[in-house]
């Protein structure tokens, strides 16, 4: 519902423009990203797909603000944070985006509910009000038992949805997943997909990576890459431009 | 919120060390001891000055102590019979030590004899101390019953005499003895008063008193005793003619004591034959402690310079493994918004965290240490806050030094690579 009311408002949270990304190899220059012009609509579910090479991994580096253009603008809720620097673009992490990898990317010593504390530490909340926010998510992962424990006591599937509850604990615009079942079981990756769309229902922009067909199916709008260019677009976004 | 944000840090900190406990405590080691040397330098030079203070005390602070000695050469001639030496101060000495300096204030002669006294019925030798009331000043001892020598008896030459608490207890002499009469040799006098007493040396000077003392009007003592003292010795009676054994004088500025010392040397050498006296300043005993103290924070001052250097090096080396090791966790904390300057106060606390640990167990041996000193060289020692703090300060200081470099390191890790590093 509420996303229907996004999309059809058309109000755009992610714009690139001739976006290219060059990184120097020796004496050749490889273009990562070599001019791309893309726009994603808030509350929309995308997947980024195509080969290895094919430079969508370096898409989501530089959708992620991990990573920096060569030349061209890049737009975060309108925003343009192309030429800030670290410190900024540490910001716009901390506040805008959350972060889901295929390696859940845990912290090993830190209990579940530090690893979810954690953008909250950085966003400066006292621990009392931190603390009430990590056990939320975690029930609302289906982890609230699990807060005492250490990733390492935690099963696959389980140390994913603690990333999920990470990610989603500074209440992001955008959540970006790298291959967010790459580690685990078809039944318990498809749980966690589940989770991803009861987020996007929810109004969260949701931009995954992956090179499975299966998983991409589930997203509104699939950008297939070849050659640091866009090679097509499928879903609902296209009909609708 | 920022002090829980360092607790945290802290917190964090201390839970990565015991992660890896025996490293972390073997990267420790090199704190430890430096620290412990600190430690040990400051109580030892500390306990060094507090002792010479205290004996300073005991002396009298700003006190110039002369004293009658036998020269070399007449040490020589003295066991021939019948011969009689002459030496040490005379009265004329005294006087104008006492009158041409201007800074002194208080001077007091003494005049020493040994005399079988007796009390009732017990007997017992005490060292009878010509003196004028002066030296209660120059050396100040508690009164515990009476008074002490007045100018009235000194005018009237009264033959009275005040105890020491040592020696009229073992002539079972109490309050109720005051105004009996005590026998020195064969001459009576009148108890008047008792007065606490120290003994014994204070660095390498005589303190002026003795737990034997019995102290008398000078006059009294001079009419009495005369000035020609009989020792007997197995090769025969040996006969000396001593007039003053001591002068106690009291200078009124501390700044000016050497000065007077020097001043009242000279003076007596143009009096002087032979070097027959000893000038004793007891402020020197702060130098001599200066000296010692010299000599500790030599010797533990390049223990632990050395160990802390090697110590601080030794947390450099594990703090860059730990960065390297970590690499992924900085990675991710980096890609959830964390700035450099995060990972650089995260890291660094660490660090501190693990200097300081090291300087709280260093601060445990190093009170061993002076324990140990005193145990077996008698030296006193002295823990102060000063000697707590400051060692505790270097720790810290250990780890922020030896800390920002793998700190700054850590903040230079990209987090994109360090998310792939395995």
């Amino acid at each position: 519902m509420n996303k229907q009311t996004l999309s059809t408002n058309h109000q755009e949270i992610i714009r690139l423009e001739n976006a290219h990304k060059i990184y120097q190899m020796g004496t050749e220059q490889v273009k990562a990203l070599a001019g791309i012009d893309v726009s994603f609509d808030k509350g929309s579910f995308w997947a980024i797909m195509g080969p290895s090479g094919s430079g969508k991994s370096t898409m989501m580096n530089i959708l992620g603000c991990l990573d920096r253009l060569t030349s061209g603008s890049y737009y975060l809720d309108a925003k343009d944070v192309s030429r800030l620097d670290d410190d900024s673009l540490s910001e716009f992490r901390l506040r805008y985006l959350g972060f889901i990898f295929q390696s859940f990317n845990l912290i090993p010593q830190l209990t579940v509910q530090r690893n979810i504390e954690l953008p909250l530490y950085y966003l400066g909340w006292d621990a009392r009000r931190s603390a009430e926010r990590a056990k939320e998510l975690a029930e609302e992962v289906g982890l609230g038992d699990r807060l005492g424990h250490r990733p390492t006591e935690l099963s696959g599937g389980q140390m994913q949805r603690v990333a999920i509850a990470r990610a989603l604990s500074n209440d992001p615009q955008v959540i970006f997943a790298d291959e967010p079942t790459g580690n685990l079981d078809s039944a318990t990756g498809e749980q966690i997909l589940e989770l991803l769309i009861k987020l996007n229902n929810l109004g969260k922009t949701i931009i995954i990576v992956t090179h499975e067909p299966a998983i991409a199916a589930h997203a509104q709008n699939r950008l297939h890459m070849l050659d640091g260019l866009i090679d097509r677009i499928e879903g609902k976004s296209d009909e609708a431009d | 919120m920022r002090q829980t944000r360092i607790a945290r840090n802290i917190w964090l900190g201390i839970e990565n060390l015991l992660l890896h406990k025996l490293r972390s405590f073997l990267t420790m080691l090199g704190v430890v001891f430096g620290v412990g040397s600190v430690v040990a330098m400051l109580s030892v030079g500390e306990g060094a000055s507090k002792e010479a203070l205290e004996q300073i005390k005991k002396l009298g602070s700003n006190n110039i102590i002369i004293s009658s000695m036998k020269s070399a050469e007449e040490e020589a001639t003295s066991t021939q019979h019948s011969h009689m030496s002459i030496y040490g101060l005379t009265y004329d000495d005294f006087r104008r030590i006492a009158t041409s300096f201007r800074s002194i204030r208080q001077a007091a002669p003494v005049k020493l004899t040994r005399k079988d006294s007796r009390l009732l019925q017990r007997v017992l030798e005490l060292r009878i101390v010509g003196t004028t009331p002066e030296w209660f000043d120059l050396v100040p001892r508690e009164l515990l019953a009476g008074r002490v020598l007045l100018q009235s008896d000194l005018a009237k030459q009264a033959p009275v005499a005040v105890l020491t608490e040592f020696g009229a207890r073992r002539l079972l002499a109490t309050e109720s003895t005051i105004g009996q009469t005590v026998r020195f040799g064969t001459d009576q006098f009148e108890v008047v008063g008792i007065v606490r007493s120290e003994s014994g040396q204070a660095g390498n000077i005589q303190i002026p008193d003795q737990d034997v003392d019995a102290y008398i009007p000078m006059e009294v003592a001079r009419r009495y005793f005369g000035d020609i003292f009989t020792k007997r010795t197995s090769g025969g009676d040996e006969r000396e003619k001593v007039e003053l054994h001591q002068v106690i004088v009291r200078v009124d500025d501390p700044k000016k004591v050497e000065a007077v010392a020097g001043g009242i040397e000279r003076m007596l050498e143009q009096f002087h034959k032979k070097k027959d006296y000893v000038v004793s300043v007891p402020l020197a005993l702060l130098k001599q402690a200066e000296a010692t103290k010299r000599t500790f924070n030599i010797v533990l001052g390049s223990i632990a310079g050395i160990s802390l250097l090697v110590g601080g090096i030794g947390i450099m080396n594990i703090m860059l493994a730990s960065v390297t090791e970590r690499t992924r966790e900085i990675g991710i904390r980096r890609a959830i918004g964390a700035k450099r300057r995060q990972i650089i106060y995260q890291f660094l606390i660490e660090t501190v965290v693990l200097s300081t640990m090291g300087g709280i167990i260093g601060l445990g041996v190093g009170a061993l240490i002076p324990f140990l000193i005193t145990y077996f060289s008698g030296m006193v020692t002295v823990m102060t806050l000063k000697g707590i703090l400051l060692p505790l300060l270097i720790s810290m200081s250990i780890g922020i030094l030896f800390g920002l470099y793998p700190a700054i390191h850590a903040a230079k890790v990209d987090p994109i690579v360090a998310l792939r590093h395995e």
